[in-house]
């Protein structure tokens, strides 16, 4: 195979910038994404360890429809089909209005697949705490939410903090699909170096050390964090 | 202090729970012993609400158990319970475990919290261990940080479901020390244990339990020296055999 490599031009203009704002993109839709699942994710995994069964099973029907919808076809619902059967003054305002649409929608739709994924890590975690722990706390005259609050969910975030790591990870590098709606994130950027360049190989070669770079820097802290912490177990 | 009623609970198709009546009064310890399965666990955990039951009426200090209108976690604040596996808050330090619910429940301040839990840790002999992780504790001293959390919230009465049965020997003493203590200064007690030299050291009464039933409810010495019912001498003979 004939190929002229050329390294350096990952490092000219407008090249390196591409890759510099590609990656920007990237931890910003990742970030605001893992914010959302977090969030949404705890509380949907909560709701599924609760006894009142009509809660239970709103947040397990959460969880079913969007662990089992392909996400690039979320991304795609999102960006195409909700602004058209959303009520028309909502549909025009995300259409002409709404900032950043694209990046908006990437952060959406991954945030709300991620959540269905981290709501079955919060429930395992919690289920997986011996029922006496809740006892004490029920016996010492707390309510449902103390109990989660200061006994359930700090001891029960200590254990799924590896698979938690895990979903962080795989939220990072599924950012890459919201190059199809349009967001120039790392690989979308990449792509784009290959075509100007004609440097396909040096373009993918730097988006895949870079992804490599940051989920090992992730994976790295988050054990230092997790030695950090009191065991629980 | 606590009476319960006729208390029937049934598991699905099992009746755990039969005909329950029994009366504990003002600073007296009762204690309760039976073979494994024999419902003992389950009636003290009816008391605090921590198992529900079907029929009959648990009234504690006036108040009734799982009753429409009844404040559960209000009356559980004002009920010890002292688990058999310790159940110690495993992210906290002993101090924190023994304050955590006096400011979230009783709205005491932090000073004040602290203050109560060293003089509880001084009292079970725990002093030097307020730093500690449960998890850098021996069962014994587990036990004990437990029976300090319970204390620190002022009980009107204490429940101990099996407190060493998770112990080693050479632990169960200190745990028992701690009890027989609590006793003489007159804490109302309900006691499920096979512990029967606590029994006749500071029990008023003995109740034996045997599939679901209150079989035998006698005052202490009543039930050591002449019990009435032919489960409880055979109960009896076997766990005194090897004493």
């Amino acid at each position: 195979m004939e190929y002229n490599w050329d390294w350096s031009i990952l490092v000219q203009e407008p090249y390196l910038w591409w890759l510099i704002t590609g990656t920007g993109w990237t931890l910003a839709v990742s970030a605001a994404a893992w914010c959302i699942a977090v969030v949404l994710g705890t509380l949907i995994g909560i709701a599924r360890t609760l006894p009142n069964r009509f809660v239970a099973g709103i947040a397990t029907a959460y969880t079913e429809l969007f662990r089992n919808v392909p996400l690039l076809v979320q991304l795609f619902l999102w960006y195409f089909v909700a602004p058209e059967i959303l009520p028309a003054p909502m549909g025009h305002w995300i259409k002409r209005d709404l900032p950043l649409p694209e990046f908006a929608t990437a952060v959406v739709g991954l945030g709300l697949y991620t959540a269905a994924r981290v709501s079955i890590q919060v429930r395992a975690g919690i289920q997986s705490l011996r029922r006496g722990l809740a006892m004490a706390g029920y016996a010492q005259g707390m309510t449902v939410a103390q109990v989660y609050r200061h006994i359930l969910l700090p001891v029960a975030f200590r254990v799924v903090i590896p698979p938690f790591t895990t979903e962080f990870l795989t939220v990072f590098k599924n950012s890459s699909l919201a190059l199809t709606i349009g967001v120039l994130e790392l690989t979308a950027q990449s792509g784009q170096i290959s075509e100007y360049s004609f440097h396909s190989f040096e373009a993918f070669t730097a988006a895949t050390a870079i992804y490599i770079l940051i989920t090992m820097t992730v994976a790295a802290a988050m054990s230092l964090v997790e030695r950090r912490l009191p065991a629980v177990a | 202090m606590i009476s319960l009623r006729n208390v029937d609970k049934w598991y699905g198709q099992f009746h755990t729970l039969k005909k329950c009546s029994v009366d504990v009064s003002r600073g007296e310890v009762l204690v309760i012993c039976g073979p494994s399965g024999s419902g003992k666990s389950t009636l003290v955990k009816c008391v605090n609400g921590l198992e529900s039951f079907q029929a009959g009426e648990i009234i504690v200090d006036g108040v009734s158990v799982g009753a429409l209108g009844t404040d559960m976690p209000k009356l559980r604040a004002r009920i010890g319970m002292v688990f058999q596996s310790f159940e110690l808050y495993p992210h906290m330090s002993v101090l924190d475990n023994i304050c955590l619910a006096q400011e979230k429940v009783l709205n005491r301040s932090r000073g004040d919290a602290e203050e109560r839990a060293r003089g509880l840790l001084e009292r079970v002999g725990l002093a030097e261990h307020e730093k500690k992780l449960p998890s850098q504790l021996s069962g014994g001293q587990q036990q004990r940080v437990a029976i300090a959390r319970a204390l620190a919230m002022d009980p009107i009465a204490m429940l101990f479901d099996e407190p060493t049965s998770a112990l080693d020997p050479e632990m169960i003493n200190e745990v028992l020390e701690v009890m027989v203590q609590l006793a003489q200064d007159g804490m109302t007690m309900m006691v499920v244990t096979h512990e029967m030299g606590f029994a006749r050291k500071v029990a008023d009464r003995v109740i034996f339990m045997d599939q679901g039933e209150i079989v035998e409810d006698a005052d202490k010495d009543a039930f050591f020296t002449a019990p009435s019912s032919d489960r409880a001498k055979t109960f009896l003979s076997r766990i005194l055999a090897h004493i």
